[in-house]
């Protein structure tokens, strides 16, 4: 968001680097005064959270490199290896691999606030656009790096997953047998295979680290969104971000800290599957076939649809939906704590998903596999049906006239001084006013 | 106002929730096949479990004379049995231990391979040379190597669904991590008499607990088997415990390293939480939001 800079060098250097390059001016414009809204709550902490995350997965990832051999005979041995015999090689490893769930568990929520308090609407379409990008290059990202143990889950979900791409043969015979042949790298998965997902793997976080870039570029264009879904209109809706957003980041971060650390120290293989302690085996496919825990919902969807194609279909289109949210939600309002009945239906996705997650674990039989398409069915119509016919349809709740009257209302007792107006009780640095 | 929306929220979504399991078909959670496995106590189960000292020595004593004809554990080294956080034998006792064992080396400035002592730096020798002479000795099945087999297993519980969060909440709040102990624990002690009516296939053994209840490996344990010197009851309740947690301590040797940390590292973060909270508190003070 423009606002006019406070930032003053202070030494030679600064002052010297000011005219030549205004990267401290910059830093200080986007991290210091950025003017944020002062009714965020703690959902919003999962930014700061998640730029954490990228952060320990990059650093682990990168150490991990470094003693990890991607070779059919010598993965698996080189990760125990690791684990025994380097010092606080288990730390990097269960840091990493928790990590990955961690960042899951933030980016999920991150998507929940957005989709229930409108975050992808006028002005924020590209960034939202920008998520859903990180989103499925992350998803890429962790089923490459599920593979590298080489354990039977690695082994068997690349199978699996690699697999989906021979379902073009209903379109086009032999295109699919083709593609899948090719990125395999010969007849079937193999140790050429894991080199060029462990190539991948490594490539495609710092691609992540650029859209991220974006992300937070296109985030400080057009600032932050906030619960009462009204934007910014004078000094006293905002805060400056340090130390206000910062301190309260900080905050809920340590205790996002405490959650991680608890599962790397006290309960690291909880979250993993037995049988990728089990060395890749060609000749013997385990009982069941599950992916870790964060894509079982988009497992379930592929199970649900009988037809191959079309269940891949399903799949990628469970995420693809996400792109044309801004335009299928029709409903003016952001926020949906001013939309009585999206806000019903905004629960019922969240069941949904959930749902899906718990089928997307089970044998895709009987019931199961019943429930599984009634909730692939109610996801999509969430998205294609529900998403525009309420934002039509509804009355929203009255917005407040401004964030600042939003959270003077809330705070009850001390609403007497709102009436003599927001600006008495200003919260921004006298540098944002 | 606002609580009484929150309460209707939320007594919508029980009542989702409890009206659901009527609405499953019969039969849905009758899809499991593998047998139900108790639940143990292990000394290294929960925030504050270690092992115990004399129950991995007792373990290897077991894995030793009984496990170790048939499985292999390629990723140990003698040497690992002297190190802090495992059985701790002493030094002169481990390396004393990998000299009854001979190992190949080579080639020598001949281009020969020779036999030699082993040494403590020598990984565990296995019974086999290969699987296919694993299997040759065995009736066609391999007996699988041990190194990781507790963290390569583990137990089936079936919850109704809608105590699935439930569960997984309670699974990860008590840090749960024994499920492929219980399951090794299970196999161990699961060998009975085939119920009536089952015909065992050549060479299989009736087991309580293996899917499909035929299991290739013959019942390794019998009172008294093992010859222990500590007074140690001779049972085989008591052989297949020990020998587990030495198992578990074989897949997971830093378990003791991981958790003194941890409790540092949850300590430093809770009270950085404690802090931050303040900081913040005190930084919006006289900001409402």
């Amino acid at each position: 968001m423009s606002h006019p800079s406070s930032y003053e060098p202070t030494n030679g250097f600064s002052k010297w680097l000011d005219k030549r390059l205004p990267v401290l001016r910059m830093m200080h414009g986007q991290f210091v005064e950025f003017p944020t809204p002062r009714n965020l709550n703690y959902l919003w902490t999962f930014g700061a959270i998640l730029s954490f995350c990228l952060v320990v997965q990059l650093i682990t990832g990168i150490v991990l490199a470094m003693h990890y051999i991607p070779s059919g005979d010598h993965a698996f041995e080189s990760i125990e290896h690791l684990m025994r015999d380097v010092n606080w090689g288990w730390l990097m490893r269960y840091s990493h691999a928790v990590g990955a769930s961690m960042f899951f568990v933030a980016v999920y929520v991150h998507m929940a606030r957005g989709l229930y308090y409108g975050s992808y609407k006028d002005p924020r379409e590209v960034l939202w656009i920008l998520g859903v990008l990180i989103f499925l290059l992350m998803m890429a990202t962790a089923f490459m790096g599920y593979s590298l143990p080489w354990g039977q889950m690695s082994f068997w979900a690349v199978t699996v997953i690699t697999n989906l791409f021979s379902s073009f043969d209903a379109i086009l015979p032999g295109a699919g047998t083709a593609i899948v042949r090719w990125i395999w790298g010969g007849y079937s998965v193999s140790e050429t295979t894991l080199n060029r997902l462990f190539s991948l793997h490594y490539l495609l976080p710092f691609i992540l680290v650029g859209v991220v870039a974006l992300h937070i570029w296109a985030l400080h264009v057009v600032g932050s969104n906030n619960p009462a879904g009204v934007e910014i209109k004078s000094s006293s809706d905002s805060v400056s971000f340090h130390p206000y957003i910062t301190m309260k980041d900080g905050f809920a971060m340590s205790l996002f800290w405490v959650a991680f650390a608890w599962l790397i120290f006290f309960a690291p293989n909880y979250l993993g599957h037995a049988d990728n302690y089990i060395e890749a085996n060609p000749l013997q496919t385990p009982p069941h076939i599950v992916p870790e825990w964060y894509f079982l919902p988009q497992y379930a969807i592929l199970r649900a649809v009988p037809d191959k194609l079309m269940g891949v279909i399903a799949m990628f289109g469970s995420i693809v939906v996400l792109f044309f949210v801004p335009w299928l939600d029709t409903a003016r309002t952001k926020s949906a704590k001013y939309r009585p009945i999206f806000k019903w239906f905004f629960w019922l996705f969240m069941f949904t998903c959930i749902a899906l997650g718990y089928l997307g674990a089970k044998p895709a039989e009987g019931s199961y596999l019943l429930w599984s398409r009634i909730f692939t069915a109610y996801y999509f119509i969430h998205f294609l049906i529900i998403m525009p016919i309420v934002g039509v349809m509804e009355t929203p709740k009255k917005l407040p006239n401004s964030i600042t009257d939003d959270v003077l209302g809330k705070s009850g007792s001390s609403a007497a001084t709102s009436a003599t107006g927001g600006g008495e009780t200003a919260p921004a640095a006298p540098e944002n006013r | 106002m606002k609580l009484y929306s929150k309460f209707v929220q939320w007594s919508a979504l029980l009542a989702a929730i409890a009206i659901t399991p009527a609405l499953m078909p019969q039969g849905a959670n009758a899809a499991s096949t593998a047998p139900h496995i108790e639940r143990q106590d292990w000394s290294f189960a929960g925030m504050f479990g270690f092992y115990d000292r004399g129950q991995l020595q007792r373990g290897y004593q077991v894995y030793k004379e009984v496990c170790a004809s048939c499985h292999g554990m390629k990723f140990l080294h003698y040497r690992n049995l002297s190190e802090p956080g495992g059985p701790e034998f002493s030094k002169e006792a481990v390396k004393y231990l990998a000299s009854t064992y001979e190992v190949q080396d080579g080639p020598d400035s001949e281009g020969q391979m020779y036999n030699r002592k082993g040494r403590a730096s020598d990984a565990f020798v296995s019974p086999y040379a290969n699987e296919q002479e694993a299997r040759a000795s065995n009736s066609g099945a391999f007996p699988p190597d041990l190194s990781l087999i507790t963290k390569a297993r583990n137990i089936h519980e079936e919850v109704p669904f809608y105590m699935a969060p439930l569960k997984i909440a309670q699974d990860i709040a008590t840090g749960y991590q024994e499920g492929g102990a219980d399951y090794v624990y299970a196999i161990m002690t699961g060998y009975a008499d085939e119920p009536e009516g089952m015909e065992l296939a050549d060479g299989m053994s009736y087991n309580k607990y293996f899917s499909g209840h035929q299991i290739a490996m013959p019942n390794p344990l019998a009172e008294e088997v093992v010859e222990y010197t500590d007074g140690t009851a001779m049972t085989v309740e008591n052989y297949a415990k020990d020998v587990t947690e030495f198992l578990m301590w074989a897949a997971e040797p830093k378990l003791e390293e991981r958790k003194r940390l941890g409790f540092r590292v949850l300590f430093y973060l809770l009270t950085l939480s404690g802090l931050m909270f303040f900081v913040k508190r005190i930084v919006w003070k006289d900001i409402p939001h």
